[in-house]
């Protein structure tokens, strides 16, 4: 029998760890708004980021297709779409295509309802209906294949290769056998392990594709004129005992575990009812990262770490887990699952693995995260790659 | 005995120190089976690496059993490896 945890099931069948309403921001110039209504109601969740316009229209695209694609994560009940009312993408097509997907959508526009305090009245009201909608949705128990997890590192340092990411890949390994979907990214940390990756390509395609991701990626760093270095490996990885963007992406990728790679998303791109292990092109900072994730379908994330991060993400719990003695200690509250007795050799990765599985269950079953504890989950970003004009 | 360093792979050239350790420590590593002593140079701190042998200008340095960059000049066994003596290969737009 496949293993159980109780989540929300959704009208379309889609199954969610949490019951939030999202108030989604469509521009930059609308997160106030946004912020306020989310301190006016409780049961709501803040889609904040600095998009949305003044881009060219590959961004826009792009930025329309992740905010409708994190409107669908499961873990979102029900969304609040706030809008200026100028900007350059469309809150009527992200409305049309969230209610399209069955969910109870509401949208105000600023400069239609003549301003911040209407609009900030006015969306409140709104997003307290739907909180009440929402609640009455109990947790009923579902298989573990509806999981989706998102994978990430982050504040990485030498520990993380050896411990805590090969450890997440024996997780990474469980679920994917267990029938249920992992999301993994990070393009700048295949840079150097890609010929890695690519014979865990399910076909040529994805390896193709793969290789095409990695040099695009690289091409825009090198364009820079400079040595990447402190920009990846950041000066932080580096006081952490890594020296090159190879030594961190062949550390990286063990997170990603054994399984056979079923397909490569782009970022704005929703799994849908998709299962297996997937790759999203996202750079390695963790705003746009998470995000790129989340947009995946991901309703809870783990986060490996080696010197602390303490950042969450306002959609999914975020799970941190950190191999290194010294952050363990130090940084004891925003740490999740502390495997660093596998660096003093009392602990497997294996052992370490079975465990982060188990926590990773838990906090699909209701279980809180650190992040969500400490409420330090509003740091959010779209990754976007042309400019800003 | 407690583990004060790791060789990941028996291609490797470094081993990373699991603790922080002091110089002129031996350790004492387990290198494809085979016993390794390595006297240690420098100072060496947790997560930080240090040459399993002699390294020559211009050699490539083996973790995880593949290239981690290139060594920037001669680096004696028991050395510490970093950013000092080690440049990467890749996302050098510096380079023509």
């Amino acid at each position: 029998m496949k293993l159980e945890f109780p989540g929300y099931v959704r009208d379309n069948g889609m199954v969610g760890v949490r019951n939030y309403v999202g108030v989604m921001s469509t521009v930059a110039c609308a997160n106030e708004v946004v912020r306020a209504v989310k301190n006016n109601v409780k049961g709501c969740v803040p889609i904040l980021h600095h998009q949305g316009c003044c881009q060219l229209p590959p961004d826009l695209e792009k930025v329309e297709n992740t905010l409708i694609s994190l409107g669908k994560n499961p873990n979102l009940g029900a969304i609040l779409i706030v809008s200026l009312g100028c900007e350059g993408i469309s809150a009527d097509k992200i409305e049309k295509a969230l209610i399209k997907f069955g969910k109870p959508i509401k949208k105000v526009v600023i400069q239609e309802v003549g301003g911040s305090f209407k609009a900030v009245e006015l969306g409140s009201k709104m997003v307290a209906e739907l909180v009440r909608h929402i609640s009455s949705c109990k947790r009923d128990k579902v298989d573990i294949s509806n999981l989706t997890l998102g994978i990430k590192c982050g504040s990485s340092d030498a520990t993380s290769g050896i411990s805590s990411n090969p450890a997440t890949g024996v997780a990474v390994d469980m679920i994917v056998k267990d029938g249920g979907t992992v999301v993994f990214g990070e393009t700048t940390e295949f840079i150097g392990a890609e010929h890695i990756l690519a014979r865990r390509a399910s076909d040529k395609k994805i390896v193709k594709k793969m290789y095409e991701m990695v040099n695009d990626m690289e091409a825009r760093a090198k364009s820079m004129g400079v040595d990447m270095r402190k920009g990846q490996p950041t000066p932080g990885n580096i006081a952490g005992g890594l020296t090159t963007i190879e030594e961190k992406s062949l550390g990286a990728i063990s997170k990603g575990g054994s399984c056979k790679i079923k397909g490569i998303l782009e970022y704005p791109e929703f799994l849908n009812d998709r299962k297996g292990l997937f790759i999203k092109d996202t750079p390695g900072r963790e705003p746009e990262a998470l995000t790129g994730f989340v947009a995946a379908g991901a309703q809870v994330v783990v986060f490996t770490t080696g010197r602390g991060a303490p950042q969450g993400h306002p959609i999914a719990p975020v799970i941190k887990v950190c191999g290194n003695p010294k952050t363990c200690k130090n940084l004891a509250s925003h740490i999740d699952v502390d495997i660093s007795s596998v660096l003093r050799g009392d602990t497997t990765i294996k052992e370490a693995g079975e465990e982060i599985f188990q926590k990773i269950v838990s906090v699909a079953s209701g279980e809180k995260t650190r992040a969500e504890i400490n409420d330090y989950n509003e740091t959010m970003e779209i990754w976007v790659k042309g400019p800003i004009i | 005995m407690e583990k004060l360093a790791l060789v990941i792979n028996p291609k490797d050239n470094v081993a990373t120190a699991l603790k922080d350790l002091k110089k002129g420590f031996i350790v004492v590593l387990d290198k494809n089976e085979k016993e390794v002593k390595v006297e240690l140079c420098n100072d060496i701190s947790l997560g930080h690496k240090f040459a399993l042998e002699d390294i020559n200008k211009g050699t490539k340095i083996i973790k995880y059993g593949e290239s981690i960059g290139t060594a920037t000049k001669e680096i004696k066994k028991g050395e510490f490896v970093h950013i000092h003596n080690v440049e990467s290969d890749r996302g050098r737009g510096d380079l023509k």
